[in-house]
């Protein structure tokens, strides 16, 4: 799976509550949680998310509650992958079991800059800059990982697997 | 090559060869846990995966502790959404009613928990069992459902930091003290995504009950998980609660680790956690003297009968200050009963304690012990997050039970040796 479009900047410690505050968690529509995504960082932010864009984050994002609506107004708002130096351990879970890919690339997020145009391979875990023309190497996601994002999800994966 | 305690575990429970940290790898587990308020979740993801049967209905555990007896109306209808799912699926353990008990305090009692298990929860406090010797963490509600349907995860194998704990404490200094110690010196995202590996003289002498106060924490500290190798005294202890076949596992000699942190508990006074987060961690005689209004012994982090019995030396022959309401709630019916037998429960009510059901009660803001505005209290409990107990203006110490009790009696944060 091969992911191509422009880079959001975000910082460190990014909790659910930004990503998704707790007034919009009346629902669990994705298009609906999606047009809120990020209304808690800043408001209107989510608007500049187009289809297959990323979200490069500093430390720790996704950090706070286990609510999984914060992962499903990311892929709402268009957003397949995140990027991030580290993620928030529930929210890495989360975020498989949901359908949203996650990138985890260390000290080396720094050379990607706000609206830097990315192509991200997370089957050999590279990320290249089309920007600078620099490339950035990270750990792919693993086997067993893809499968659950390939079946679209930890619900999809397991309803195969029981059939 | 040599081992961690969480290798190890883990390595049980695969097919894979478990190499390392930072590795995913799909294990088996031994135990699925919701409560009344991530079940009802669970339960409709579960749904939604098509599932008809959970994996095996003796590995499945729901346990509708947090507002029981049932607060309210929603608190109601989100008990019958997990009692019918139970009945439907014929689960084995299920609680509610008389025989339900703070989860995390009630499942290694039965037994239903033990040495080198992987449990996963609907819960953050699933890493008690760690005191146990279990890999058992917390989750999302989706994952359990994914746990409840197909018998297995999926983990990244974490790396662990060693915490070596040494040395005698003093009267009134315990489990509760060294972990809000530890917590206090690496933060609450100092262990984000690691074990925490406890061992050391002073771990050793630890009860099993002090062990899963600690473990009971790791997450306060960010940790996947808080594990405890199992001994001759876990074993006592899975026996008696009427278990067979535990073996008793520790970490290989040369284990690689992530960072090691030294304890020495000789000199520590008791530690209490200042608003509003856990590793804003002071010795007791830098809060003394200030003014509560509520003080709180229970919990899954120290309701245990142990902790009934530290509240009880304390109590006895004294009278609780009429400015503070004195909440006790032994965390299990078989604790309660305890209590009864062993005359604790004569001892709180001469005190002038008001004595609950078992219940997570106050510890999350529940019900049973609401705090007001401007209202202060001491806690038994784990977490002192602004507005956990009550309102957003109220605040919440952390202490050992005998500090609780003491300062129950005098009406202000004290050191019990001073009482
Ligand atoms: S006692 Fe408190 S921390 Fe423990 S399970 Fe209940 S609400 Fe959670």
């Amino acid at each position: 799976m091969k992911v191509k479009g422009t880079a959001h900047r975000v910082g460190d410690h990014i909790d659910t509550d930004a990503i998704i505050p707790a007034r919009f968690l009346v629902t669990t529509d994705p298009e609906e949680l999606g047009a809120n995504c990020m209304e808690g960082h800043e408001e209107g932010w989510g608007k500049r998310l187009k289809k297959n864009d990323v979200i490069v984050a500093g430390e720790n994002f996704g950090c706070g509650s286990s609510r999984e609506h914060a992962p499903i107004s990311i892929l709402g708002a268009g957003v397949p992958v995140v990027v991030a130096k580290s993620f928030a351990r529930i929210f890495y879970r989360n975020g498989f079991n949901m359908g949203l890919v996650l990138l985890e690339v260390g000290e080396e997020i720094d050379k990607i800059g706000d609206t830097h145009e990315i192509e991200v391979d997370v089957v050999v875990g590279e990320i290249r800059n089309l920007t600078t023309d620099e490339t950035i190497k990270c750990a792919p996601v693993p086997p067993f990982m893809q499968e659950i994002l390939n079946a679209g999800g930890l619900v999809s994966y397991a309803k195969k697997k029981l059939s | 090559m040599p081992q961690t305690l969480a290798e190890k575990i883990l390595q049980k429970h695969t097919d894979q060869e478990v190499s390392g940290a930072g590795q995913i790898v799909q294990c088996r587990v031994s135990m699925a846990l919701a409560n009344d308020i991530t079940a009802p979740l669970a339960i409709k993801s579960f749904r939604a995966m098509g599932a008809k049967q959970v994996f095996d209905k003796d590995k499945v555990s729901l346990v509708c502790d947090h507002f029981t007896p049932n607060k309210d109306i929603e608190s109601a209808e989100q008990v019958k959404v997990v009692r019918d799912f139970a009945q439907e699926m014929g689960i084995t353990h299920y609680y509610e009613c008389g025989e339900v008990g703070v989860e995390h305090a009630l499942l290694p009692e039965k037994g239903i928990v033990g040495p080198g298990d992987i449990v996963v929860g609907a819960d953050s406090h699933t890493c008690t069992y760690g005191g146990l010797g279990a890999f058992a963490t917390g989750m999302g509600s989706t994952d359990i459902a994914g746990a409840m349907a197909l018998g297995e995860t999926w983990f990244k194998v974490p790396p662990t930091i060693k915490v070596e704990i040494e040395g005698k404490p003093r009267e009134h200094v315990g489990a509760k003290d060294y972990m809000l110690n530890l917590i206090g010196r690496i933060g609450v995202a100092g262990g984000l995504y690691k074990a925490l590996e406890f061992s050391g003289g002073a771990v050793d002498d630890l009860s099993i009950e002090g062990r899963m106060t600690m473990a009971n924490m790791a997450i306060e500290a960010g940790g996947k998980v808080g594990l405890f190798a199992s001994d001759a005294k876990t074993l006592e202890y899975t026996r008696n609660a009427g278990r067979s076949g535990d073996e008793t596992l520790a970490a290989d000699a040369g284990a690689e680790y992530d960072r090691v942190v030294k304890i020495d508990v000789s000199d520590m006074e008791p530690q209490i956690a200042c608003p509003h987060l856990p590793d804003n961690v002071k010795p007791v005689q830098e809060t003394e003297g200030l003014q509560i209004h509520q003080a709180v012994v229970g919990s899954c982090t120290n309701g245990r009968i142990e902790d009934m019995r530290e509240a009880a030396a304390i109590l006895k022959g004294r009278k609780v200050n009429p400015k503070v309401r004195c909440i006790i709630l032994p965390a299990t019916p078989t604790i309660w009963k305890m209590c009864l037998q062993e005359g604790l429960m004569e001892i709180f009510m001469e005190a002038g304690c008001i004595v609950g059901p078992p219940t997570c009660g106050p510890c999350l803001g529940g019900h049973m012990g609401i705090l007001a505005g401007g209202e202060r209290a001491i806690a038994t409990t784990n977490r002192n997050f602004r507005g956990r107990m009550g309102s957003l203006e109220s605040e919440v110490y952390l202490s050992n039970p005998a500090v609780a009790a003491a300062s129950a009696v005098a009406g202000e944060i004290i050191n019990p040796a001073k009482l």
